[in-house]
């Protein structure tokens, strides 16, 4: 399309009249520790199961019980996963929120509520449904403790009946939900069940937003980034795990932590093929993964951004003493404490440079669950050939949401320990280097400690060496290391994951983003084609430092978007430091920094936004 | 360990030899670049001696620190073993790290009072908490020497800096902290008492667990003149014996002969045996809260308490603790670490 013809204005949402199928947007305003997790986990799984694709996001409050969660399922037929601004279908439970959340809801939307709240009154505009979610729970278990937990599967159950969910599916979900726990699945299930009854005898069928069966989801699985990131570093052959908790990044260690403990104990000896150790903080975290890297072991932490703050001298000791190590940062909302439970991308420039001095860092960007757990088996090959640490950078959204994704790969390729040296090797060569540059590629040798030769041994240290891994203050000396450090991060950007690259012919216009900024971009550029003619292309970064191929990317195009999740334009910035004046001219910026995964319809609109202006 | 070495084909057939043929040169470091006369020198040269004695293996020994003049040390004693200079009181995160990946490496951690009791106690506390199989030595000054001589916080009520300043904050007295903290070898000593560091470092090498010596290392630039309670003057004025210690090591085809008499005989894992004499009637070294009594009552009379406080050989250490594989972890082939494609495909079905 031509950019010479004026835009078409953002289009205003409305509901059809026709039935919608498979594709609307599903929200549960609940109370926070009142047990809606496993609920809306069930009816998550128990759509996939029906062949429709799915996401779920949920918003939780940095709170253990008592304040206002809320969980957004997209049912969407053509696959997209991003967050939707609006909400179809509301579940009210939560009596605090229940009155702006009803005022919030789309026009024509659906509003199933608990009975006493009396939201039928709000809007004319909306169809309600009211449940006794109370009065039904009291037959199904007598406990009242018990009681708050399985009420919320009632709704599950009402919405079986009023949205077309199969109920042999949803018991199926419930039952792979409480896998280990019969008895509670047998509870659930039963009031799912009184949910579904209550709801096909007392309430009017409703048209407007159903499923149907498809055959989009086979072989499919649900899991959360943070599981996939977990499942990768068991299969890279991680040793050595530390961490300190903190979310969003908690439930990756522990995640790791229980898969470990039933995968990789010695068959033979009992005993545990790895070591995992929750440290007294972050910079402890680091330390004992410098230490674990330089001994010889796959060695990682997770954590997040105050995390990575309390790490950013270490991480500096790491990339000048040449250590390798694995870090996970699961980013969330920033400065400071900020928004503990909500997301963000905004940590990309900080990792960047992370410590003082002239460091630089390598970080990669998963964007799916499937990529994060290739990625984390990426990383250890790629911190131990480089002897560097490796970020991979994911967030809250991916990170704690449940993602529906292919089954993962097993590992193809052997693993990659990088230039150690052994005694047989060092009693064939004349002299070694611990920081010497021998293949031309940047990557010096190494040796580990217990290496039986008198070669071996060389003292590492985060102050000024030679060559020889020897102190110094000499201007010479201390700058040949540091030159070539420069250099072999330099060289990495060939051997880094390479962006994902959708190039279009004839398009001038073009996005660049990385990690889950990837969603709203993926079906953003389907509704600029569709609705507006507009085709873009799309390079997806999922490393830094840049491959030369970004640069490439935006000599092609006439205006490059830039897509990420932060207020500074981070990713941008990081662009501007190395691309030329051309380059730097044809970039734009799309971000946010609200805490919510930012949504397609938000980046069409500042999209348009800046076409037009 | 290894008892054989190619290390003895490095260097000209010595003289004397320990029980690894390996002579006194093998065991020593770089040419120190400390003050002439700086304790830490001679906690070096000791380290020296007690590895050489003991016939430790120097390559599987790791040296590690934090930042300091005493952390610099370890870059002149053991030439043979890797090193690493950590981060100011960051050391024990290091040696952490290191030790769970490689169980077979005999750690030994240098710091400095500054690097230990201010800026690395969190790091400090945690360490002697977990029971680490390693050597832990405070060089203690009292004062900051690489940063030009300001207070530690080791520093004792009322001393006095060379600008005239007095310190006013009680001192922490790091063996105390550690036996409430659960280390299960805990010690002071003074640079200048060859035989009494002597005969500490060589049980420390000897124990199953963490061993923690604090060493009073008076820093003759910044903190060795009067008033200062960790000067060499004062110390050995002050200096008083807890017990006198001496070390039977145990190796293999070496039969342990000592005399009993008015000892306690602590026998360590590797059946070496840790002789604690000239004690007081009521002393024994496996009490945790008479052990802190007595460095209390010291303090209270002014009194430099050396000696063995605390020796528990017993504690499980951090590897028990975290059923860690017999192997090293860094010696275990690919196949154990990483699971089957089987595993994989359970795990899958699991998620579907
Ligand atoms: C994070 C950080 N802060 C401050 C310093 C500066 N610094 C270097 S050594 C030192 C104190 C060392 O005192 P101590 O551990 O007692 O060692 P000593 O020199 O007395 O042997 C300080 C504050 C540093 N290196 N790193
Ligand atoms: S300044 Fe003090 S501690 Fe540092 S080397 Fe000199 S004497 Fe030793
Ligand atoms: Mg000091």
């Amino acid at each position: 399309m031509s950019i010479a013809e004026p835009l078409t204005q953002p289009k205003e949402r409305e509901v059809a009249a026709q039935p919608r199928i498979n594709d609307f947007v599903i929200h549960v305003a609940t109370v926070n520790g009142s047990g809606s997790q496993s609920a809306n986990t069930a009816l998550l799984r128990a759509i996939m199961q029906m062949g429709i694709p799915v996401s779920g996001k949920n918003l939780f409050p940095s709170n253990i019980q008592g304040l206002p969660t809320w969980f957004t399922i997209r049912v969407n037929k053509d696959g997209y996963l991003a967050r939707k601004d609006h909400v179809d279908v509301l579940v009210a439970m939560n009596p605090e929120t229940a009155h702006s959340d009803v005022m919030k809801v789309t026009s024509g939307a659906v509003v199933v509520y608990d009975q006493p709240l009396k939201l039928d009154s709000l809007r004319d505009d909306l169809t309600f449904y009211a449940v006794p979610f109370n009065d039904l729970v009291k037959p199904v278990v007598d406990l009242p403790k018990l009681r708050k937990l399985v009420r919320n599967i009632i709704y599950d159950g009402v919405l079986a009946w009023l949205l077309g969910i199969e109920m042999e599916s949803l018991e199926e979900a419930i039952r792979k939900q409480f896998k280990r726990k019969p008895k509670a699945a047998e509870l659930n299930i039963k009031a799912a069940r009184v949910g579904y009854e209550y709801a096909k005898d007392n309430l009017p069928p409703q048209k407007k937003f159903r499923l149907e069966r498809m055959n989009k989801t086979a072989n499919k699985i649900l899991i959360d980034g943070n599981g996939a990131a977990a499942l990768g570093c068991m299969f890279a052959g991680v040793q050595v795990i530390t961490w300190y908790p903190i979310t969003p990044s908690s439930s990756l260690a522990e995640q790791l932590s229980d898969y470990m403990t039933r995968y990789r104990m010695d068959p033979e000896s009992g005993k545990a093929t790895f070591a995992i150790l929750q440290a007294e903080d972050e910079l402890a975290a680091i330390g004992m993964v410098l230490g674990a890297g330089w001994a010889g072991a796959r060695a990682m932490t997770a954590t997040s951004g105050p995390g990575i703050s309390l790490m950013a001298e270490f991480a500096g000791l790491a990339y000048y003493a040449e250590v390798p190590g694995v870090i996970f940062d699961v980013q969330r909302v920033g400065p400071s404490t900020g928004m503990p439970t909500r997301s963000m991308q905004g940590d990309t420039l900080f990792v960047a440079l992370l410590s003082h001095g002239d460091t630089q860092h390598i970080m990669l960007f998963p964007n799916s669950p499937e990529e994060i757990f290739d990625m984390s088996i990426e990383a250890f090959d790629l911190a131990e050939h480089l002897q560097t640490l490796i970020f991979v950078m994911s967030d809250l959204d991916l990170g704690m949401n449940m993602w529906m994704a292919n089954p993962f790969q097993y590992p193809q390729k052997p693993m990659n320990r990088g230039k150690v040296l052994s005694a047989e090797d060092l009693e064939k060569i004349q002299e070694w280097g611990r920081y010497k540059d021998i293949d031309g590629d940047g990557i010096p040798y190494r040796t580990l400690p217990g290496t039986h030769h008198p070669k071996a041994p060389y003292f590492t240290r985060g102050s000024g060496h030679t060559e020889y891994a020897r102190y110094t203050e000499d201007p010479v000396e201390f700058t040949k290391v540091l030159a070539r450090i420069k250099k072999k991060y330099d060289k990495a950007r060939d051997i880094l994951p390479a962006p994902a690259i959708d190039r279009k012919p004839n398009a001038k216009i073009a996005f660049i983003s990385y990690g889950t900024s990837h969603w709203p971009v993926e079906e953003s550029r389907d509704v600029l084609r569709s609705e507006y003619g507009i085709e873009t292309s799309y390079l997806r970064i999922r490393a830094y430092p840049f491959s030369k191929q970004v640069q490439e990317f935006i000599d092609a195009h006439d205006r490059v978007y830039v897509v990420e999740q932060n207020r500074d334009a981070q990713m941008l910035k990081l662009m501007r430091m190395e691309f030329t004046p051309e380059q730097i001219a044809k970039l734009r910026s799309i971000h946010s920094y609200d805490g919510l995964p930012m949504s397609s319809e938000f980046l069409v609109n500042h999209f348009l936004e800046q076409e037009n202006a | 360990m290894e008892k054989t070495s190619n290390a003895t084909q490095a260097k000209a057939r010595p003289q004397k030899v320990n029980r690894l043929g390996l002579d006194l040169n093998f065991y020593k470091g770089e040419k120190t670049t400390l003050c002439a006369g700086c304790g830490h020198n001679a906690i070096s040269e000791r380290l020296v001696q007690a590895f050489y004695e003991m016939g430790v293996d120097p390559y599987q020994v790791i040296k590690l620190s934090g930042i300091g003049c005493s952390s610099k040390s370890p870059a002149y004693f053991l030439g043979y073993s890797h090193g690493f200079n950590a981060v100011h009181g960051r050391m024990p995160s290091i040696a952490t790290g290191a030790l769970i990946a490689n169980r077979s490496l005999l750690g030994v951690g240098v710091s400095g009072d500054g690097d230990t009791a201010s800026i690395g106690i969190g790091q400090f506390v945690h360490l002697m908490r977990r029971n680490l199989p390693m050597i832990y030595i405070i060089e203690d000054n009292g004062v900051y020497g690489l940063t030009k001589g300001q207070f530690s916080a080791t520093a004792d009520v009322g001393s006095k800096l060379k600008t005239g300043l007095v310190n006013e904050f009680p001192a922490i007295d790091t063996c105390a902290m550690a036996i409430e903290l659960g280390a299960t070898f805990v010690a002071r000593s003074f640079s200048g008492d060859r035989k009494q560091m002597s005969a500490i470092l060589k049980a420390a090498i000897a124990h199953r667990g963490l061993a923690m010596i604090d060493v009073i290392s008076p820093c003759v630039t910044f903190n060795d003149h009067e008033g200062s309670t960790k000067s060499y003057a004062y110390v050995k004025e002050h200096d008083e014996y807890l017990d006198e210690v001496s070390f039977v090591p145990y190796f293999e085809n070496i039969t342990v002969d000592y005399e009993p008499g008015s000892t306690v005989d602590v026998e360590l894992h590797d059946g070496s045996h840790l002789l604690l004499s000239k004690l007081p009637e009521d002393y024994s070294p496996f009490d945790r809260k008479k052990a802190v009594q007595r460095l209390m009552a010291a303090h209270e009379k002014g009194e430099v308490l050396t000696g063995i406080f605390y020796v528990n050989p017993e504690a499980k250490t951090l590897f028990d603790i975290m059923h860690l594989h017999d192997t090293p972890l860094v010696q275990l082939p690919e196949e154990k670490l990483r699971p089957s494609k089987e595993v994989l495909d359970e795990i899958m079905e699991d998620l579907k």
